[in-house]
């Protein structure tokens, strides 16, 4: 069996509005909601929307042999919630097909894979139960943000029970490998590697619509031909593609969406090969090897490495400075804080700083709303800054309620040692009082020994007031130290 | 005595010090009884305050009416090849053949609007040299259509509009040199900036120099005759307290900022030296370099590298009030320029009862007694006199005391009575 693993990602930041330095400390609000809005609207009616449309009428046409797969990140469902309802709707009855799959992700799109295990872990759990909750399905694989993978990434991901993770097919990784085939993590190897064909998925993501294209027009017949064309024995073909590239990235009068349409037919009509869903894959392939790598590597530009995101030292000064904030966020226990980090931590943001403008400019221009990355950065790093103050401010308001929680107790058990103080003494005298009137009638009853007794009631009374102040002293001793404490 | 007056920028459209200084300057001139003043710029935008004085943009100037006549003007002075993309002139030599060079039979030297106009952008973009030499023509037009006692330009950028209008009325020409292109190139000089600089000051009866640092510059390297060249310090328009902007402090970290141009001239890099300095002693505190420039990105780069840039924050440029709201929430104001003719920036600083750092490389620090001064280069006193006046408030107490004083007292109209006698030793030589 042949099989064609088709999958798209789905993702929209919250941007930034212009935070100026004036506003630190000043305005806790960091979004420019018009055009989170608007960029969303405009997205959800160019390409989700008739997309979605479209999938569901192909799923429906090809009688359950037409399957993909989607992740969607939990920032971008959050927008659909907020700007486009239908959009997350359109998606619930894509999965009511059973056809199609929802992968794994980070919440926030994020990078924390590269740097804090805890938080990756974290952001992928949070997601995880977000897909179950929107659309009943509990992913079992797993795709990193913009496709990043590493040999320590993979085995994080393995332990924490996924059975397979994509990747791209990149060619520095590769070497004379295939793509086409099941690879396995080289550390952990149940964890199953799909990797991207990027050939071919970039021949319809970047190059569908360029007319100095030597392949223009592309057709779904022409594209189903080279898939027939790979050499036999190679099993499958994984397009991994944004979803953005239907209908947003190439506009709909391209006929990308026909292209899309007629893509299913032409692949099941006239090749040998099926359509599956990543999980499917995994299960029913053999791993052919292990894939190594070492260093991180992604599915962005031309380098396939994380240079978009963290190649210069904006980027790395901004991440560095970005999770060594994270302790003190979540010791502060305040949701507002901990989902404004999660924002923060959008890879968009970093990809706004990427001085790579020559080669790449241009998908680094999309959607972006900085002229320049220096004002991207200088923008960041103003709302890290009142950020922090937030996360200092609240941290310190904690402090300062545990140190007057600890005093309150101090001065409870003062009160109560004052108390058992004053109990002391209240019983000492009572002692005293009996112990002389029992005295008193000794010396009655027995008459001639009246002198001698009674000296030494006396001697007893003067010792006991010396050793009733040792006990006190000793008592304010203790309670000094406590509050030492 | 009537004076015609070439500037580049009126208020509220400036960019930097010149025309901070150069409306300031006016101001204080229309405090003397008798005196009148035309101001001309490149372009008005018809928002300009004209209450004291009138403005002309050279923009609105129809060249129609008198364009034979001024044809003549223009054999004479003829640096005039406008509308190509050649600079007026490049080498002396080649000024000396258009300067020599008969009347211009070719009248279609310039391109005019509809109504003979010309077209200015007041700006500083690439068609300066263009806007430059079509403002020395509508000054000459001008200067024949206002009567004028004298001529007082600012700066390089006006210099052949004086010169235009001398030749044409004949009057006496003060220029004022703000600064020299010894001081914005950082010792580069363009030999274009500097022949038209030099034109202009051999060209000038009188020469007003912002501080004795720049009439040492005049002096020693154009080659100008020290008795004509005379220092008058600028002064800052006093801001009273009810329109003083007092923003609402944000943060509670101390604030150290840089404003100005992010250029060579001003020295951005050792402010961020010295702001490293600074912050592995102490780290409540926040580092701001509010402007921009052509060293902005590189300034960014530097802070991103070396990890200081969550302390570190950069606003672009800022401007009107937002330059006191600046002023407003710092806690010290730091000019480390490496040549500042005058530098009146740390005086709208010291205004706002922000305690100043300035370097001994500017004409400020000849007339200021209660600013610390430093050489730009000595990032380490530099950082000294941050962590001072941040650590030490009876340190920085009298600083903000004294100097508020001190610059209360520095009056434009005292500048400007200077202006005035020098004047009238032009008239009267």
């Amino acid at each position: 069996m042949r099989t064609v693993c088709l999958y798209f990602q789905v993702h929209q930041p919250f941007r930034f509005r212009t935070y100026r330095f004036f506003d630190i400390g000043n305005d806790h609000y960091y979004y420019d909601d018009y055009t989170n809005e608007s960029i969303m609207r405009k997205v959800a009616d160019k390409c989700y929307l008739p997309a979605n449309q479209l999938i569901l009428d192909l799923i429906n046409k090809h009688k359950g042999k037409f399957k993909l797969a989607f992740s969607i990140s939990g920032i971008a469902i959050e927008q659909f919630k907020l700007y486009a309802p239908e959009v997350l709707e359109s998606f619930r009855k894509l999965a009511d097909t059973g056809q199609v799959e929802f992968l794994a992700e980070t919440y926030a799109h994020s990078l924390s894979s590269l740097k804090d295990h805890d938080e990756f872990v974290k952001q992928v759990m949070e997601h995880k139960a977000l897909i179950k909750n929107t659309f009943g399905q509990d992913p079992t694989v797993f795709r990193n943000t913009e496709l990043i993978y590493s040999d320590d990434i993979g085995s994080d991901v393995y332990r924490m029970g996924f059975k397979a993770m994509l990747t791209e097919g990149a060619k520095h990784v590769l070497g004379w490998k295939s793509p086409n085939y099941l690879y396995c993590n080289a550390r952990e190897p149940k964890l199953k590697v799909l990797l991207k064909n990027f050939k071919l998925s970039d021949d319809v993501a970047f190059r569908y619509s360029n007319k100095g294209w030597s392949d223009y027009p592309l057709t779904a017949k022409k594209f189903a031909g080279w898939i027939k064309a790979t050499p036999k024995e190679e099993e499958m073909v994984n397009l991994f593609m944004d979803y953005e590239t239907f209908g947003e990235h190439q506009w709909a009068e391209s006929g990308i969406f026909d292209f899309l349409g007629a893509l299913p037919g032409a692949i099941l009509d006239g090749t040998d090969f099926t359509f599956s869903t990543p999980s499917e894959v995994s299960e029913s392939l053999q791993v052919v090897s292990a894939v190594h790598v070492p260093n991180p590597i992604s599915w962005a530009d031309e380098e396939r490495d994380l240079s978009a995101w963290l190649g210069n030292e904006m980027q790395q000064e901004a991440f560095d400075k970005l999770y060594s904030l994270k302790d003190a966020v979540y010791q502060t226990g305040d949701d507002e804080l901990i989902q404004d980090y999660k924002y923060l931590q959008v890879s968009d943001h970093f990809y706004y700083m990427s001085t790579k403008f020559f080669s790449d400019g241009d998908v680094h221009s999309y959607f972006n709303p900085y002229s320049t990355p220096y004002e991207a950065f200088m923008n960041y790093m103003n709302v890290l800054s009142d950020f922090k103050i937030r996360v200092d401010a609240s941290v310190s308001e904690g402090m300062d309620s545990e140190i007057s929680r600890l005093s309150k107790i101090i001065k409870e058990k003062d009160e109560k040692l004052t108390k058992y103080e004053i109990e002391l003494k209240s019983l000492r005298k009572r002692k005293l009082r009996t112990a002389s009137s029992d005295n008193v009638t000794t010396a009655d009853k027995s008459g001639t020994k009246k002198a001698a007794v009674k000296k030494t009631a006396i001697s007893k009374d003067t010792k006991k007031p010396t050793a009733g102040k040792g006990e006190k002293s000793a008592a304010k001793k203790g309670n000094s130290a406590k509050k030492g404490n | 005595m009537r004076v015609l007056m070439f500037g580049w920028e009126f208020p509220p459209h400036i960019s930097g010090g010149l025309g901070t200084a150069s409306y300031g300057l006016t101001r204080g001139l229309t405090t003397i009884p008798g005196l009148d003043i035309i101001f001309v710029v490149p372009r008005a935008y018809g928002d300009e305050d004209q209450s004291k004085m009138r403005v002309i943009g050279a923009g609105d100037v129809s060249l129609d009416s008198k364009h034979m006549r001024f044809s003549k003007v223009l054999g004479q002075i003829s640096y005039i090849e406008v509308n190509s993309n050649l600079v007026p002139y490049h080498s002396p030599e080649e000024y000396e053949k258009l300067i020599n060079k008969p009347a211009n039979k070719n009248r279609k030297l310039i391109h005019t609007t509809m109504g003979g106009k010309l077209f200015f952008s007041g700006g500083y973009g690439k068609n300066l040299y263009e806007e430059i030499a079509n403002y020395a023509l509508v000054a000459g037009q001008i200067a024949d259509d206002n009567e004028h006692d004298l001529i007082h330009t600012h700066d390089w950028l006006t210099y052949p509009a004086g010169i235009a209008a001398k030749s044409v009325s004949g009057k006496p020409l003060v220029i004022h040199v703000h600064a020299t292109d010894f001081d914005r190139s950082g010792g580069k000089v363009n030999p274009t900036v500097f022949d038209i600089e030099k034109r202009g000051m051999e060209a000038a009866d009188k020469i007003i120099a912002v501080s004795n640092l720049t009439r040492d510059t005049i002096i020693n390297k154009y080659g100008i005759d020290a008795s004509k060249v005379i220092t008058v310090y600028n002064a800052v328009e006093p801001v009273p307290d009810s329109e003083r902007i007092n923003m609402k402090r944000g943060i509670s970290d101390k604030v150290v900022t840089f404003l100005g141009r992010v250029t060579l001239q001003k020295g951005p890099e050792y402010f961020i030296q010295a702001a490293e300095k600074v912050l592995r002693k102490m780290d409540n505190v926040k580092f701001v370099m509010a402007g921009s420039g052509e060293l902005l990105e590189r300034m960014i780069l530097w802070t991103a590298a070396s990890g200081i840039a969550d302390r570190f924050h950069f606003t672009g440029f800022l401007k009107g009030d937002d330059v006191f709201r600046m002023f407003s929430i710092s806690d010290v104001y730091v000019m480390p320029s490496v040549s500042e003719p005058f530098g009146i920036s740390p005086l709208e600083a010291m205004q706002s009862n922000v305690p100043v750092i300035i370097s001994h490389q500017s004409g400020v620090a000849e007339i200021l007694k209660y600013a610390v001064k430093t050489d730009f280069w000595d990032v380490d006193a530099m950082a000294d006199a941050i962590y001072g006046l941040l650590n030490y408030p009876s340190f920085s107490k009298t600083f903000i005391k004294y100097g508020k004083d001190e610059v209360d007292n520095m009056k434009w109209e005292n500048s400007a009575k200077k202006v005035h006698s020098i004047y009238k030793e032009a008239i009267n030589r």
